[in-house]
């Protein structure tokens, strides 16, 4: 892998970091209200797959999604306004955090409830199939919906229809609270979709350059007709499940542990062994946070949305009708 | 207009040949409904028609198989489901009610979800309390769902072909008992328009507003009605959501008595909900209590006498009208 393409997925990376603690700081303003779950320590996931898809695949994001929208290229003005509840946000204020959409990205959805998007990526796959298009569709999903029927039901029609879905599952450790060996007597995820008959592999999800390569090898196979994947993308949510949860369940020494495998440091041993100057990050860094400020400034500066506006909206999508 | 008789079914089946001619995206999935053609034969051809590409057969898994359709839908297709049983959408509520009904409003307007969800309900031949349900008040409570229960093969046709055109979800609901009925359809194709009542029999004296099965039930109330000088008009509102009050109103504003026949449960019924619209919008023109004639609030037993005690007979509408008319 070239410096280049290094310094191209350190920006997604940082980008989603930054993001990420810039939410926070605006919730502790009070500016953002509601749910807010941040994705921090798990960049590397939505960075490497997004890197390896095409300009016509979807995806099908979660409720700790704003990773997954901003590696499949959204704009994070759009974004932080969709966040803040305003009219230029990427849902008009009407979604919030846990339903930011991009449908030109391909972006099917952040969605509140937790396994509901796995069959829907099914669907988008299986629709993908009927045109007889090249699209694969990836699911993001978590060892919380692993425990979920549609994990199993879903997978399974995958599996039957042979369809090119890449299922991915963020194996962050915890499901809000409880962590995994409590919800699951297989620590390894991975297996469960050996049991449907669906090629399924375990992967380093702090390590972009892995999730990279095995998103790659995935989407081919997909393309290839050889039928769903799923990846297990081990990692480690290095928060609470919310942005007002402490995570004080969370046990030091395994925080210590992932945060020593932070995946942005991983990235930055990458570019050391190809050769770059830290200074190159750092320039990159620089570069993201005056998107980031100009990101917030268009946020907290667009208008609220409209009453009136949101009342038409409803009245057209009832077919005009009561 | 040359019309011949179908089968309620049948009607059902031209539908879906004429929306799958005309449009590519358009597809049917389900338990059942490929090979075999769907339990009530509505999908019956299809198969050998337009191959296994768009005419699917499912696992029993109906959760992720309306999931399925909705991620087709936001993506450009147009699903038909099928669910076998209304009973059985109580496994699906999460992408009915969580997702396709709420995508359109949550991603601002940038995707909607034109699926179908077609199934049947109500009492039919003894079949208990998990295969007998009329649960449209459910998906009626639902903003961002439409709601179409069809009571002739002419309605059921020309709706289903609406349903299918809508660029939002659409809950259709057939009548388990209603599939073997017959009534002429138009050799022409025909939409009918969501949103549009159909009175069904005019009358003077009373409005009589009923879907579904109850449409013939009361029709025969109506006849036997007429033949003791009081003269019923029964309305049909065909779609519930969106609801036609206007047709409703401009016969209760004539008739100045209401009854209202529902064969779901009495309690939380869509009967209630339609009474305090006309209660709001033409109480001074009613001259007795609107009468509601509803199903028992009891799970539905499976004895027939208990069964068919249940629901609302035609001597119970026939008393019913009586007690608006003359209370």
């Amino acid at each position: 892998m070239t410096t280049d393409q290094l310094l191209s997925l350190y920006r997604t990376l940082f980008t989603i970091r930054l993001f990420e603690q810039s939410c926070i700081q605006l919730y502790r303003e009070g500016l953002v209200h509601g749910y807010l779950h941040p994705y921090l320590g798990e960049e590397a996931i939505a960075t490497g797959v997004c890197a390896a898809l095409g300009p016509d695949d979807y995806i099908v994001s979660t409720h700790r999604g704003h990773g997954h929208c901003i590696a499949r290229g959204g704009q994070i003005e759009r974004m932080v306004a969709e966040i803040i509840g305003k009219e230029t946000g990427y849902c008009r204020g009407f979604g919030g955090s846990m339903h930011i959409a991009d449908m030109e990205t391909g972006n099917l959805g952040a969605n509140g409830i937790v396994g509901a998007g796995i069959p829907i990526g099914v669907g988008a796959a299986l629709g993908a199939t009927i045109r007889e298009e090249e699209r694969v569709c990836v699911v993001f999903t978590s060892d919380g919906a692993a425990n979920h029927g549609t994990f199993g039901e879903a997978l399974n029609l995958a599996a039957i229809w042979n369809l090119p879905l890449i299922l991915v599952v963020e194996n962050n450790q915890f499901a809000v609270s409880t962590p995994i060996d409590k919800s699951s007597r297989v620590a390894d995820l991975y297996r469960r979709g050996e049991g449907y008959g669906v090629h399924s592999v375990a992967i380093d999800g702090n390590d972009v350059v892995e999730v990279l390569h095995e998103a790659q090898q995935s989407r081919q196979r997909c393309l290839d007709g050889d039928g769903p994947v799923l990846i297990e993308a081990k990692t480690y949510r290095q928060a609470g499940h919310h942005v007002n949860d402490p995570g004080s369940y969370m046990p030091a020494d395994q925080v210590a542990h992932y945060k020593a495998h932070d995946p942005l440091l991983v990235c930055r041993r990458h570019l050391t062994e190809s050769g770059a100057d830290p200074s190159q990050a750092d320039a990159i860094e620089a570069e993201v946070h005056t998107a980031m400020d100009a990101a917030v400034t268009f946020a907290r500066d667009s208008p609220e949305p409209s009453v009136e506006d949101f009342l038409q909206f409803v009245h057209d999508a009832a077919g005009g009708s009561r | 207009m040359t019309t011949r008789d179908l089968l309620y079914r049948d009607a059902l089946n031209e539908a879906l040949h004429e929306a799958m001619d005309l449009d590519p995206t358009v597809f049917c999935i389900g338990v059942g409904i490929a090979e075999r053609g769907g339990s009530y034969k509505v999908t019956d051809g299809l198969l050998a028609k337009y191959g296994p590409k768009r005419v699917i057969d499912t696992p029993i898994a109906e959760a992720s198989v309306v999931g399925t359709g909705v991620g087709a839908a936001i993506t450009g297709m147009r699903p038909v489901v099928e669910i076998l049983f209304v009973d059985f959408s109580l496994l699906v509520m999460d992408q009915l009610v969580n997702q396709a009904a709420k995508l359109h409003l949550m991603t601002g307007g940038q995707g909607s979800v034109p699926l179908v969800l077609r199934t049947q309900g109500g009492v039919g031949d003894g079949v208990a309390a998990q295969h007998s349900q009329s649960l449209e008040a459910l998906f009626y409570h639902i903003p961002g769902l439409k709601l179409v229960m069809p009571s002739t093969p002419y309605d059921a046709k020309g709706l289903l072909r609406a349903a299918i055109a809508d660029d939002g979800p659409v809950i259709f609901i057939e009548h388990k008992l209603l599939y073997m009925t017959q009534g002429p359809v138009p050799e022409e194709e025909y939409v009918v328009e969501l949103g549009s009542a159909d009175t069904k029999r005019t009358g003077r004296d009373c409005t009589l507003i009923a879907w579904s099965n109850m449409i013939p039930r009361s029709l025969e109330a109506a006849e036997l009605l007429s033949a003791e000088g009081l003269e019923v008009e029964v309305i049909d509102p065909r779609t519930l959501v969106p609801f036609d009050h206007a047709t409703v109103l401009e016969s209760v504003r004539r008739t100045e008595h209401v009854v209202i026949v529902q064969e779901a449960v009495r309690r939380g019924g869509i009967a209630s909900d339609i009474a305090s619209v006309i209660q709001a919008e033409a109480f001074d023109y009613l001259d007795a209590p609107i009468e509601i004639v509803a199903g028992l609030d009891t799970p539905v037993p499976y004895s027939r006498p208990l069964e068919q005690a249940c629901i609302p007979q035609v001597e119970d509408i026939v008393a019913g009208v009586k007690r608006a008319v003359y209370s």
